[in-house]
Formats: C-alpha cells, structure tokens, sequence
C-alpha cells in the first residue's frame, strides 16, 4: 500500500479550476519530484495536502487513512510536515527556539504550562531531553553553531534549511518542501540535495518536493508528476517524464 | 555551547529583573525607614506597584501573544470587586490583613481569569485592530455591568440586584457592601508597599517562566507566524487564550491590590484611560521586553508627580520623556544601543565570536 494516496482531488477558487483531477501515489521512502510551471498548482496542492486549503473534491488518504477536509492541524498530528515557498519562520525566536516549537507535541517533551512555571523536575527533564533532540536535528542540516541567533539573523540558504529541520522536528511520516532550493547558489543547492538524500536514507523519510531547479529534480528525485495548468501532464520515472516531448515543449520551453 | 550560553543569557537576564525590583524595594524601604520619603510619594507607592503588575501582564499578551488588547482595566475592575468583596464579607471573621488580602487576590484572580476566558473565546478569533476594538467595548462593558450592581449580606446569605438598594430586601443586620455606582466603601486598607512588591515577584515568577517553557514557545511561535505555528501542530486557540487568561488573571491580582489601597472604590475608574495608560507604559517599555514594562511603569507614574512643581512645564517635559524612551527602546539605533550595552555587560567576549563567523 502507498503512504499517500491522493485520488481525484480538484479545488476551485470561484470561477478558477486551479487543481483539477490530481491523482498521486508515493510509496514510503521515495524522493518524490512534483514540477510544472509557474502557476500550475503545485503550491496549491501541498495547501490541499496539509489541510490548510479544503479541497473541492476528492480524497487523500495518509497510510491508508482518510485524512481529507481534516485541519492543518490535525493532519500534522497525523504525520505530514511540510516547508513553504515564502519562507516562515519563527523569526522572533533562536535557531534552537524554532526546531523546538517543531517538537512541541513529541509525547516524550509534553510537560504542563504550571510544571513549566513551578520549573518542576520534569520541566528541565524535558527541556534537556528537547535541546539534545534539536542540535541533533540541527547537526544534520549544519545549523548546530548558529543555535543560539535569532532564526531571521541567518542567511537565506540557512533559514530555508532550518524550515526543513523544524518540519523534520515534527516526525512525520511525509515530509513535503516546497521549493526548497529557491535562491540557492550552485554550491548550496549542491549541499541541500545531500541533505535532503541524507535526511530520506537516516530517517527512513518519504518526501514529496516542489522544484524549478532541474539540476535537483533529476539529481535526487526517483518518480515525478508534472503539473500544467491543473492538470496532469505526465508522470513516471524521473528519467522517463524528462524525455517526454509534451514536458519538453510545456515546461523545459525550447 | 552556543546554546548554553544563550541558556544562561535568558536565566541572567531574569536574574537581573528580579534583582532590580529586589534593590529598588531594599532602597525604598531604608528611605522610608530614615523618614526620606514626601507622605505624596509613600501613596504613590502601592499604585506604583499595581501598574507595574498590570504593565508586566498586558505585555504578555501584547509583546509575547502579539494581540493588541485595550480592555485591560475591564480584568482589573472584576479582580478590584471581586477581591474587595471578599475581604468585606470576611473582615469581621478573619482580622489578619495579610491572610485576608491573600484569601482576595485569589479569588480576584480567579474571577478576572474566568473573565478572560469566557471574553478571550469568542474575541480570540478576530485579530488585529478588530481584537482591538472588541476588547475595548468588552472593557467598557464591565465597567459598566458592575456600576449596575448591588450586592449585600445578612443573616439569609447574599443577595444581588441591579435596580437600587431597596431592592436587595436586606434584614436589619444586613450590610451593602457593592452599593451601584457609589461602588463599594470601607474595605480594610489591607495593601502595603510590601505586599505590592511580593505581588511583583509573584507576576514576574509566572510570566517569565511562562515565556520560557514549552508553552511560551508555542505562544511565541503564534505570533511570529500563525500558518507555520498551525504547519507544526500548535493548537491556535489553546494558546491564545492561555496567553490572554493568565494575563487576565494577573490584572485582576492588580486590581485587588489597588481596591485594598482605597477607602472608597467605584467601577468608573476603570475606564478605558486607564486601559491605554497601561499600554502606553508596554509600548514605551518595548513591546515583549518585560523589564522595560517594569522601568516605564515607574517613570510614567512618578514622573507626573515629580514635576509638580514644573507647574506649566509639567506636560511638555512628560512629552519629551515619552519621545525619548520611544526612541531608546523601538528605534533601530535605540535597540543597537541597548544590545552595545548588555553585551558589554554579560559577556565582553561574546562579540568577538560572533565576529569570527
Ligand atoms: N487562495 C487562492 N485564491 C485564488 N486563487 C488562488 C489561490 N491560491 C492559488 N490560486 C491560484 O491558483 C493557481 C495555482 O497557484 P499555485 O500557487 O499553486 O502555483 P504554483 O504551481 O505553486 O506556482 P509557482 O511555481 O509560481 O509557485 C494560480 O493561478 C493562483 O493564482
Ligand atoms: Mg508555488
């Protein structure tokens, strides 16, 4: 059986079919590519994922359970994580600050607000239980010396990696990126796809990413959908949809 | 490393906030000992510690949740009454004025806090100047629901109503104690300097140990981003209003300190002034810097007394010093300044790391 499956699934934003028929089935430990160009509803398919779009129709089904129309919420509790295009952090807070509120609800660091004002026992049991857990986190992304800066101190390159940590925080089953290279030099983009292979391999994840970066998607990615104007353009073995001449004229131009 | 170094930046910093109000109590108390202090300025002092309380927890929910609240007068007015009540059912049976206000801070408390909840559920929803203005009428609201109110006691229990105090149907040896808008006269003056202070450790004990737990970080997490706050798994709602009800709660400590300092107490005095001055004193603080609350709650308030003798330069000189803190502690150069200064002060190699990056 898949780890996800998504069958169907179509949103409408009044008059504008923005997704419509999406079908998708990753199985657990892929490295999972989704391209298209600029406006073809890829964003909008991780917000439908997630949960914080409702989808029109269709279903989405996480490990065999039914997890459509459930809030983002809820469905990060089931186990999907994921990064955004427009890079959020929790800017007001350390590098260290962010991976922890990704920890937040770990059943291993849940203490009570008054154990956490009395500063009981327990309080700095789990505390230091959560600092090992997140330079662990941070160690693998090469954030570990800048734990204590602000999260909006560091680089670009840097924050875009620390959203994939404080994700990877959550433990999910399903890590989704989206466009997790974007405005990364060569050398960057070279360092995160070892991470991102690292992070699949270490932590037995499945990850379904967003990227215009080819030299990324055909680097790292074993299957990919192409997504154009809402619609399913091709899918299959990355090397496979590459050569495909529908992509080529729709998507890589020339 | 890094890490424990920033662990203890935050513990020393604490350290350093209680240690100020600790000095500033040992100060005044020799003062006040050696007969230094004008009898204008000792009653400044419980007042003083009251808006320091209220600034300290309108900031939680302003500086650490992020919401902007103008009704916080409203929670002290429920903590005022409800506490002052207590104290007059029970002055007869209890004559200790410690244990009394004590037995009234927690019920004010708990009142204020049941006030917040039930206000924060249904106003939590709405976000910026919307929250603003919602919370301003619920503060106006209290205000003027418990200038309505007659309460009284005798021998049959207590009896309420809200049309005069006839109504009440009192037997002889009743008592009113909460008489409308006249409010509620002859609570013991049970509030001292000492207690205000205790009540200012107590405040800060919670609210900075709340920001620094798991729980505070979810809080922070909210304001500093709600959709990767909700990406996470952090419940929106629960932490909001946990923000929004402890800060309650400790507003309506506030108000039972301040209603246990006056001989006559009326609900109009907690207009909605008095809710802006408390957030002036957040805001000219630096919005999330709990010490800077503490400091501009003591300057504002003292320094209108101060200058009395000013006469007409009063107020023009009051301006200046709000420029001058709103540019010490929010402009880009102010806040370049005060990092100089603390970093010379903790740590005078901490630079030099971070340079070598
Ligand atoms: N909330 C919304 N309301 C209305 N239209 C929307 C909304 N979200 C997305 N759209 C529209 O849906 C379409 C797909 O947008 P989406 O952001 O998913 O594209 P994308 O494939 O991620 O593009 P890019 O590569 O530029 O990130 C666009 O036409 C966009 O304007
Ligand atoms: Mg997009």
């Amino acid at each position: 059986m898949a780890l996800l499956e998504v069958k169907n699934l179509g949103i409408s934003f009044g008059g504008l079919r923005a997704v419509d028929d999406f079908n998708l089935e990753i199985e657990q430990g892929q490295l999972y590519g989704l391209i298209g160009p600029n406006g073809a509803g890829k964003t909008t398919i991780f917000n439908m994922l997630t949960g914080v779009y409702k989808p029109t129709n269709g279903k989405i089904f996480l490990d065999g359970e039914d997890i459509t129309g459930k809030t983002n919420i809820e469905i990060n509790k089931h186990g999907i994580a994921r990064t955004f295009q427009n890079i959020r952090l929790f800017s007001g807070l350390t590098v260290l600050d962010n991976v922890k509120v990704g920890l937040h609800n770990q059943k291993e660091y849940i203490y009570s607000a008054l154990t956490g004002i009395l500063r009981l026992p327990r309080y700095r049991q789990a505390e230091k239980a959560m600092d090992a857990r997140a330079m662990e986190i941070l160690k693998v992304f090469d954030l570990d010396q800048e734990s204590g800066y602000l999260a909006s101190n560091l680089p670009y390159g840097k924050q875009r990696r620390l959203e994939i940590a404080r994700a990877l925080a959550t433990n999910p089953k399903l890590l989704l990126l989206d466009e997790p290279a974007a405005g990364m030099n060569p050398n960057e983009t070279q360092e995160l796809m070892d991470m991102i292979c690292f992070v699949r391999d270490e932590f037995k994840m499945t990850i379904l990413l967003i990227e215009h970066d080819m030299k990324l998607v055909s680097g790292i990615c074993e299957k990919l959908t192409v997504l154009n104007f809402g619609q399913v353009l091709a899918c299959g073995e990355t090397s496979e949809v590459l050569k495909n001449p529908e992509v080529i004229t729709a998507y890589l131009g020339e | 490393m890094k890490q424990m170094k920033k662990m203890s930046k935050t513990t020393k910093d604490n350290l350093i906030t209680y240690g100020v109000v600790a000095l500033a109590y040992v100060v005044v108390e020799i003062l006040l000992k050696g007969g230094m202090i004008s009898s204008l300025l000792q009653g400044l002092l419980v007042p003083l510690c009251v808006y320091v309380v209220l600034a300290i927890s309108l900031n939680l929910v302003v500086g650490i949740s992020g919401e902007l609240s103008l009704g916080h007068a409203g929670f002290m007015c429920v903590g005022a009454f409800a506490g002052a009540f207590v104290s007059n059912y029970v002055k007869d049976m209890i004559p200790v004025g410690g244990i009394r206000l004590l037995l009234a801070l927690l019920v004010g408390a708990a009142a204020a806090a049941i006030f917040g909840l039930l206000i924060g559920i249904p106003v939590l929803r709405l976000r910026g100047d919307y929250l603003a203005i919602v919370t301003l009428a619920f503060g106006e609201i209290i205000k003027n629901v418990v200038n309505v109110f007659y309460v009284g006691v005798d021998g049959n229990g207590i009896h309420v109503s809200v049309k005069d105090k006839l109504s009440l149907g009192l037997e002889a040896d009743g008592l009113v104690i909460i008489n409308g808008p006249q409010g509620i006269t002859g609570t013991p003056k049970d509030a001292s300097f000492t207690a205000g202070v205790l009540l200012i450790f107590l405040t800060l004990f919670i609210v900075l140990n709340l920001i620094n737990s798991r729980d505070g970080r979810a809080i922070k997490s909210i304001r500093d981003n709600r959709i990767a706050a909700e990406s996470v798994g952090i419940n929106i709602t629960k932490y909001k209003l946990m923000a929004f009800s402890v800060s309650a709660s400790l507003a309506g400590a506030a108000g039972v300190l301040y209603a246990h300092n006056l001989a006559s107490l009326q609900a109009s005095k907690f207009n909605f002034n008095t809710s802006i001055l408390v957030l002036v004193f957040v805001v000219l603080g630096g919005i999330g810097n709990i010490r800077g609350s503490i400091f501009a709650a003591v300057i504002l308030t003292l320094l209108p007394e101060l200058l009395r003798a000013l006469n007409d330069y009063r107020m023009l000189i009051y301006a200046i010093v709000l420029i001058v803190m709103m540019l010490a502690t929010s402009s880009p150069a102010g806040q370049a300044m005060r990092e100089r200064i603390a970093l010379k002060l903790f740590s005078g190699r901490k630079k030099e790391t971070k340079e070598e990056q």
